[in-house]
């Protein structure tokens, strides 16, 4: 019983995938959207009797189904393995992922392609299930290539308009870097441990690498690459802001709930790997701090909101990597669970203004829409509560505080600090987006005349309940997996803990209570400085996110074009050609010869006729 | 015909022959172009003459009979074509009608 809701978890949206990608077209658009939406619901249901029938996270299930490849010791298997970690996984990718695809239904009404949207959608569910349910590294990395081709296909879904599939093939090869970096880890870890079975690497690591050798930390430090592409952490982060070009569900979904944290999935999944390589578990939580800080000031300075959301997501996973860094591994999916509460809702509530002020989305035309759409008003309202981790109300308060708690229990100040600054930033550019697109004037006729959602089922609904899951009934809804997880360093010790919660309080208030004051009172000031000198600079740098697109267009995109002009001129092609230029040639002359004057033909058959005489005659022993 | 020798003979013919295909080459006008043909057909049918007279043949006279018939053949398809491309092109000139580059 256990068995079959795990696989039929997953297999409810692959049969999604395959009836709507077979369907050739023959479904209208309502059919489609009930499969695609059905499917995930299936799923869903599956994987609540899962969580019900086995509350606490103990270790559900680990069964082989078949064989895979058999190569003399290289036998990588088909085979499910669940425990607490992938139940908690499989809720968010089913339970938000249903939610979002119900609110799918609403928002892609009148979209040409409803089949496509779907099959793709309904895919990346099965590659995401794939990824967490498989119980080795090999399976884990087909789900992770295919919710990267899910991923490329569903940003590139306008494909009308070239720069989204611009941004489609940006965000592809961007994480395939990360992807490449995966696969050497993998092959590190085969060729040290023989096994790519997760459990058993877990197991055979601490035996055969002693603590900070060469071997862990290269084999840790490949990983942390593939995590960082998918994840989108610096310096792999620059595609995440520009994979915004897909419909605003599918942001939701893939860039801000599920896909993008699998890289931290990832790092929680091997962090017997990681402990064995502590300076590369340092590494992931500067780079995580860096992100965190740099993806929320680049957040300031956007006008989509999108955009906003975008680096917002950047920089909460940043949190995550923190966590992950300091060795609190709980926390870090615990963040995990909350920030794709929330988010989806922020993303879901941005899709309902988008609809509603026909695909407006720039802050600067949106404004004075909290009385007119009070449903994604409140959508906003609820995840930016949680995204500045209002206290005591919201589920990030809870999450959000745990790292900063961990991190100062480590003894880690600098991420410490970097969280509290981070904190601070996320009151400034949540309160400037809820402002910027619900109060003040309207910027377009768009914005005066919004026409919002009324379906209850697929607007209402899906928006209502991410906003109650993001209150602290998310918090409480999170089983906790610290028997799955080496002990955080915050476990034992709780020395400053409250000292902790006032900081963090302290820099959520203190981020709301300065953009208020920016952004109520200091408004026209706050115009003033942007308009030029060090202000628009800054500006500039910050909504160019710090100039990383400038960087890599000069240091690797443009010598990569430079190399691929000059490769294009081959030598060995060049005599490869040999034979074709010289019948060309020859084509050419021949063409001339043939000039239809029969003066001209008669004149070389009699020189034909002349050599071929000659010839004859003046040949030794010929016979003339 | 006794007297004279096999090679005059053929001296001329080869004459002939040359003068009929330089006639071929350079000459512009179609009507003297199939007039250097005749030539050159006879020319040959001297050159078989003056062999069947040498060595006492009877075939060369047959074959100087059957030049004669290809010639008249000749120059009627050639005259009936020489007719038809005056009518569409108005003009003798072999080198207008190279429209078909055949």
């Amino acid at each position: 019983m256990t068995l079959s809701a795990v696989v039929l978890s997953f297999l409810f949206p692959l049969a999604g995938t395959l009836i709507l990608a077979f369907s050739a077209g023959r479904l209208g658009a309502r059919a489609s959207a009930f499969i695609g939406v059905g499917s995930v619901g299936l799923a869903a249901l599956a994987t609540a009797w899962l969580v019900m029938a086995h509350p606490g996270g103990e270790a559900v299930i680990s069964v082989t189904l078949w064989n895979w490849i058999t190569v003399g010791d290289f036998q990588p298997t088909i085979g499910l393995a669940v425990d607490g970690l992938a139940l908690v996984m499989m809720s968010v990718i089913t339970g938000v992922g249903f939610l979002i695809h119900l609110f799918a239904a609403w928002y892609m009404t009148g979209e040409a392609g409803i089949t496509r949207f779907y099959a793709w959608m309904n895919l990346f569910v099965f590659s995401m299930l794939l990824l967490v349910l498989g119980d080795n590294l090999l399976l884990l990395f087909l789900g992770w290539e295919g919710v990267g081709l899910c991923s490329y296909g569903l940003i590139g879904y306008y494909y009308q308009n070239s720069a989204n599939g611009q941004a489609a093939f940006k965000a592809f090869v961007v994480t395939r870097i990360g992807d490449v970096f995966l696969a050497l880890g993998l092959f590190v870890i085969f060729m040290e441990l023989g096994t790519l079975d997760i459990a058993t690497v877990l197991a055979r690591a601490p035996e055969l690498w002693e603590q900070g050798s060469a071997t862990a930390n290269l084999a840790a430090l490949l990983v942390l690459g593939g995590a960082l592409g998918k994840s989108a952490q610096v310096p792999l982060h620059t595609w995440l802001p520009d994979a915004m070009a897909g419909p605003t569900p599918v942001s939701a979904l893939i860039h801000a709930a599920t896909m993008v944290t699998a890289g931290v999935y990832l790092i929680a999944r091997l962090n017997g790997l990681f402990l064995l390589a502590p300076d590369v578990l340092l590494l992931v939580g500067v780079i995580g701090a860096a992100s965190l800080l740099l993806a929320a000031f680049a957040a300031l300075a956007q006008t989509d909101i999108k955009r906003v959301l975008a680096y917002s997501t950047m920089s909460q996973i940043g949190y995550m990597f923190v966590a992950l860094g300091v060795g609190a591994f709980d926390a870090a999916i615990f963040h995990l669970v909350t920030h794709a509460f929330f988010k989806a809702l922020l993303f879901l509530s941005a899709g309902a203004v988008i609809i509603s002020c026909h695909h407006e989305q720039d802050m600067r035309r949106l404004g004075g829409l909290w009385r007119k759409l009070p449903v994604a008003y409140g959508g906003f309202l609820a995840g930016g509560a949680a995204l500045v981790a209002l206290p005591l109300v919201s589920a990030g308060f809870f999450s959000k505080d745990e790292i900063l708690w961990q991190a100062m229990a480590a003894d880690q100040t600098g991420l410490l600090l970097a969280g509290l600054l981070g904190a601070v930033l996320t009151g400034l550019y949540t309160v400037r987006l809820i402002l910027g697109t619900f109060h003040g004037e309207p910027g377009s006729d768009h914005a005066r005349n919004p026409e919002p959602g009324t379906n209850p089922f697929t607007h209402h609904l899906p928006l209502g309940v991410l906003a109650v899951l993001s209150t602290f009934a998310g918090a409480w809804l999170y089983p906790g997996l610290e028997g799955l997880f080496p002990a955080a360093p915050g476990e034992a010790a709780s020395a400053g803990h409250s000292l902790l919660q006032v900081l963090a309080i302290g820099a959520a208030i203190a981020g709301l209570l300065l953009a208020a004051w920016l952004f109520l009172w200091r408004r026209d000031w706050l115009a003033e400085q942007v308009r030029g000198g060090a202000g628009a600079r800054l500006w500039t740098l910050w909504h160019n996110a710090w100039g990383f697109d400038a960087l890599f267009d000069r240091l690797l995109v443009r010598p990569w074009q430079l190399m691929v002009k000059y490769l294009r001129i081959d030598l060995v092609n060049l005599v490869m050609n040999l034979p074709a230029v010289l019948s060309r040639l020859l084509n050419a002359g021949l063409v001339r010869s043939q000039n239809g004057r029969v003066r001209s033909y008669a004149l070389v058959m009699v020189l034909g006729a002349t050599i071929v005489l000659m010839t004859l005659a003046l040949m030794p022993g010929g016979s003339a | 015909m006794t007297g004279i020798p096999m090679e005059h003979g053929l001296i001329l013919a080869a004459i002939l022959f040359s003068l009929g295909l330089l006639g071929l080459m350079l000459r512009r006008n179609m009507l003297f172009v199939l007039m250097s043909l005749e030539v050159m057909l006879n020319s040959a049918a001297l050159a078989f003459v003056v062999g069947a007279t040498a060595w006492n043949q009877p075939e060369g006279q047959a074959m100087f009979l059957l030049i004669i018939t290809l010639a008249a053949a000749e120059a009627s398809v050639g005259l009936a074509l020489m007719i038809q491309l005056y009518q569409r092109l108005r003009s003798l000139n072999l080198d207008a009608a190279s429209r078909m580059h055949g």
